[in-house]
């Protein structure tokens, strides 16, 4: 049987906030655009959102981008890139206003300019005073933004493939991408799709640990994809852990809790954070938190018939403070661990949260496949999928929401500026290969269900590329990774039918969390270094001499290479690397 | 604790059926906890869901009748036995996957985006803090369809009554102070069912998750209409 074809200009695969932006940035142009995502548009992470998006307004506070920009250098550990953070927190200014423009029902002051909140690492003056420059829709910032920008492309008419997932990119015998494989999950049927351009804008991958904030759909998908075409995954050992997610839930609660009074405890009742940061204790900072709790349960003291959590006691604060200030806490502690707040501790544990890495793009959204700033012809890459590199080592609340906006709205425009006038060819080899990757699933018989290598493969994933990174640890991890991934093969499918077949896609999903996971512990394993939150209490002192530069992790024998930081921003001096204190 | 679940897989079934799984509940968990131990148990058994948090709008699914997010829906607050089906009046495309199409078009028939006629300031269009509260308990609509799939005139004229949901959506900008096309929307609802199929039934409301309310929405847009009329 023929395989069906569809031809764009343009392929944008996933529709959160990055894909979105860069669609509306094609949508009255010329182009044929196709954009596709795995679950229906208004349905993707984004959408979870709370904050805020930063942009230096200066509606609250005295601001500038060039503030901005301080704070994110500096938050990065001084491993963002310059000019990448300085072109970010320049656009920061006009894209909010181009959200508000595009309806997003932005909070307000009383003079009806856009309401801004103060958040962590916001400094006016280049670390002075404290900025408030996170905008806000109540705290459903991400929701106002990707109804608003999915609203706009329904005004655009964009072409949607909603729930088509991209199984593959097309690409040809000289490296270039001309599309992808993607299958319709409601017939089961695959389809290419052939552009000139393709943009991965698929989100994070938090789903390689167990406990995540992320939303079952975030498997990494796009980094996959890239990294199966020949691209690099760049500083991918750089993952945010939050220290308290609701335990074996993972949703957010958040360090006002903290903040208020609120303290860590393990089985014996012990406040244990007194023991690991005799100062800051349960307000050390978050990679501090978060190892401690691992430790207490590595070591027996965890909390629950598990042993697996510790507890986090608020009750003290007694009920008019609780209601009063965490009422939203109070509130999803009762739905999610049927537990009031006011009269019982909180179960929790630390959840994986945020991606710094990723694919290895320029500030115009092209993908690189080396340190030498090498084109893989026709691929782009915007959102939490792509590194470009503005988080570094550590991300500040706030600037993920501005990363997708910006550097999508970036993709997008540069597709719009260089489409090629003609499709490349579509070999039959490139269709083949990407076909093999559906076909091996349809294998029958007996084997490992995706079911146990998934929950065997974040596990190991939770032990031994979390919180806790030292070299046994890491090493003994990576062994175990490359051992799972052998058994990859002998896992088979019981269920083969067509018709929205979930299982199925969770199969190829489990591939794609592999690919993530392994470039992750990889890449961590190599950074001999203590950097944001790449913490390592065998090496625990950043090492600018030898470390000051980003890791690039390629699949092809798991081989790793460093790419120089750009420490040269596009008009103003540089910010050199100074310790970092708050 | 018993579950009983609607299965249907079009390949191989004429019609749905109920299907017993056993799920061993634990303090705190909610449907959609129990959903993905029962497709542990069935890797074939197919339902929609991401977020796990209420705010992505893909698990909605019907519970001994009501229709509910199943990510929210604590089983404790369950009578037993519980009965997970599909939204009612959709096409099922399998086990509790239905077919949301016209519910998504509805949707985008109301025009669902702001509309400005004067160009763009350079910064942003100005809102006091009072007319911005008009906006809430309208925008934070999930799309779940929670609502529109209780309607029971959605379920007759799913084609012609736009349906509670797209009905608040059109509401949500006619209550903007920024948008600036109140005429064009009012007119594309002058239609004897786009909107005055709705008779007040209130399923809407009671279903809503996020505890907003169609049927304030619909009543408001009519009396914008009277209010215009004179
Ligand atoms: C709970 C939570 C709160 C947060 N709060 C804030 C905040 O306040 N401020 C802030 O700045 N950041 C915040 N973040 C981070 C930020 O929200 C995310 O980094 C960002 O939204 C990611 O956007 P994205 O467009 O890259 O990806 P997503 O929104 O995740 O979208 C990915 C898209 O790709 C599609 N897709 C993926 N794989 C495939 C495939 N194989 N085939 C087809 N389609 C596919 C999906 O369907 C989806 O449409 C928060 C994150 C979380 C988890
Ligand atoms: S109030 Fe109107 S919209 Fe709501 S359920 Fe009843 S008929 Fe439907
Ligand atoms: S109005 Fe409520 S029930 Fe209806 S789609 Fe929106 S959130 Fe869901
Ligand atoms: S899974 Fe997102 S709303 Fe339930």
């Amino acid at each position: 049987m023929a395989l069906a074809k569809r031809r764009f200009d343009a392929l944008i695969i996933g529709a959160g906030g990055a894909g979105l932006n860069a669609a509306i940035q094609l949508a009255d142009t010329n182009l044929q655009v196709a954009v596709v995502s795995k679950v229906f548009p208004t349905r993707s992470h984004t959408v979870a959102a709370q904050g805020g998006v930063n942009a230096a307004l200066a509606n609250v506070s005295d601001d500038s981008w060039h503030w901005h920009m301080f704070d994110t250098v500096k938050g990065s550990d001084y491993l963002g890139d310059q000019d990448a953070i300085e072109f970010m927190c320049r656009e920061a200014i006009p894209t909010v206003y181009e959200l508000e423009h595009n309806g997003v029902p932005f909070s307000r002051l009383e003079n009806g300019t856009i309401y801004q909140r103060a958040f962590g690492g916001q400094s006016q003056n280049f670390g002075g005073a404290q900025a408030s420059r996170t905008c806000a829709a109540a705290d459903r910032t991400g929701h106002a933004i990707l109804h608003a920008l999915y609203q706009q492309n329904v005004r655009a008419r964009t072409h949607f493939f909603d729930e088509f997932f991209a199984v593959e990119l097309l690409r040809d015998d000289e490296g270039a991408i001309l599309g992808a494989l993607v299958l319709e999950i409601e017939t089961g049927e695959p389809l290419l799709i052939e552009a000139k351009s393709t943009i991965l804008a698929t989100g994070g991958c938090g789903q390689v640990y167990r406990t995540t904030s992320n939303a079952h759909i975030n498997t990494g998908d796009g980094m996959a994809l890239a990294l199966r075409a020949g691209a690099p995954l760049m500083d991918m050992e750089f993952y945010q852990f939050h220290p308290t997610g609701i335990a074996g839930k993972g949703m957010l609660i958040t360090e006002g809790v903290r903040g208020e009074g609120g303290y860590l405890v393990n089985k014996d009742g012990e406040r244990f954070m007194e023991r690991y940061a005799p100062n800051a204790k349960d307000l050390a900072s978050r990679d501090v938190v978060s190892r401690a709790i691992v430790t207490e349960v590595k070591e027996g003291r965890g909390c629950g018939p598990k042993s697996d959590h510790v507890m986090l006691k608020v009750d003290h604060l007694g009920e008019e403070i609780i209601s009063k200030r965490l009422p939203g806490i109070r509130e999803s502690g009762k739905i999610f661990a049927g537990v009031d707040a006011v009269v019982e501790p909180l179960p929790v544990f630390p959840t994986a949260h945020y991606i710094m890495g990723g694919i290895l793009t320029d500030r115009y959204g092209r993908v690189l496949t080396d340190q030498n700033d090498t084109i893989m012809p026709g691929l782009y890459a915007a959102g939490e999928c792509a590194c470009v590199s503005v988080h570094g080592a550590n991300r500040l609340g706030g600037n993920s929401l501005l990363d997708i906006l910006v550097f999508g709205r970036a993709a997008g425009l540069n597709v719009l500026n260089n489409t090629p006038a003609s499709h490349r060819k579509l070999t039959d080899s490139a269709i083949q290969s990407a076909m093999a990757r559906l076909e091996r699933w349809d294998q029958t018989g007996t084997g490992l269900s995706v079911r146990e290598l998934r929950d065997e493969f974040r596990r190991t994933m939770e032990d031994h590329a979390g919180v806790f990174r030292t070299e046994v640890i890491m090493q003994e991890g990576v062994n175990k990774l490359l051992a799972l991934r052998d058994k990859l093969p002998d896992v088979r499918l019981q269920d083969h039918s067509r018709v929205f077949n979930t299982g199925r896609i969770e199969a190829l999903e489990l591939e794609n969390l592999f690919d993530c996971g392994i470039a992750m512990a990889v890449s961590a394993l190599h950074r001999q270094e203590s950097r944001g939150a790449h913490s390592r209490p065998d090496y625990p002192e950043r090492d600018d001499a030898n470390w000051m530069k980003h890791s690039l992790y390629y699949r092809a024998e798991d081989r790793m290479d460093y790419k120089p930081v750009t420490t040269e921003p596009l008009s103003v001096d540089s910010f050199p690397p100074k310790v970092r204190t708050y | 604790m018993q579950f009983l679940i609607s299965r249907y897989n079009p390949e191989t079934d004429d019609k749905p059926h109920m299907q017993a799984f056993e799920v061993d509940v634990q303090r705190g968990m909610m449907l959609r906890d129990a959903l993905l131990d029962i497709k542990r148990q069935d890797e074939s058994f197919a339902f929609r869901h991401s977020c796990g948090e209420g705010v992505c709008g893909s698990d909605g699914v019907n519970v001994n009748g009501s229709n509910k997010l199943a990510c929210i829906t604590p089983i404790s607050e369950l009578k037993t036995p519980i009965e997970v089906r599909p939204f009612p009046g959709r096409p099922i495309i399998r086990d509790l996957v239905v077919d949301m199409t016209q519910f998504y078009e509805q949707y985008k028939k109301v025009d669902p985006w702001l509309v400005r006629k004067e160009p763009a300031p350079e910064q942003e269009v100005l809102q006091s803090p009072e007319d911005r509260d008009k906006l809430d308990g309208l925008y934070e609509c999930i799309l779940c369809g929670c609502c529109s799939t209780s309607c029971p005139s959605f379920w007759w004229n799913p084609d012609k009554f736009l349906g509670p949901q797209a009905l608040l959506s059109s509401w949500r900008f006619l209550a903007d102070s920024r948008d600036q096309a109140t005429d064009e929307r009012l007119d594309q609802l002058e239609d004897p069912y786009k909107m005055f199929r709705c008779h007040t039934i209130m399923n809407c409301v009671e279903s809503c998750p996020k505890g907003l309310n169609p049927t304030k929405a619909i009543g408001n847009i009519k009396n914008l209409m009277i209010k215009k009329a004179v």
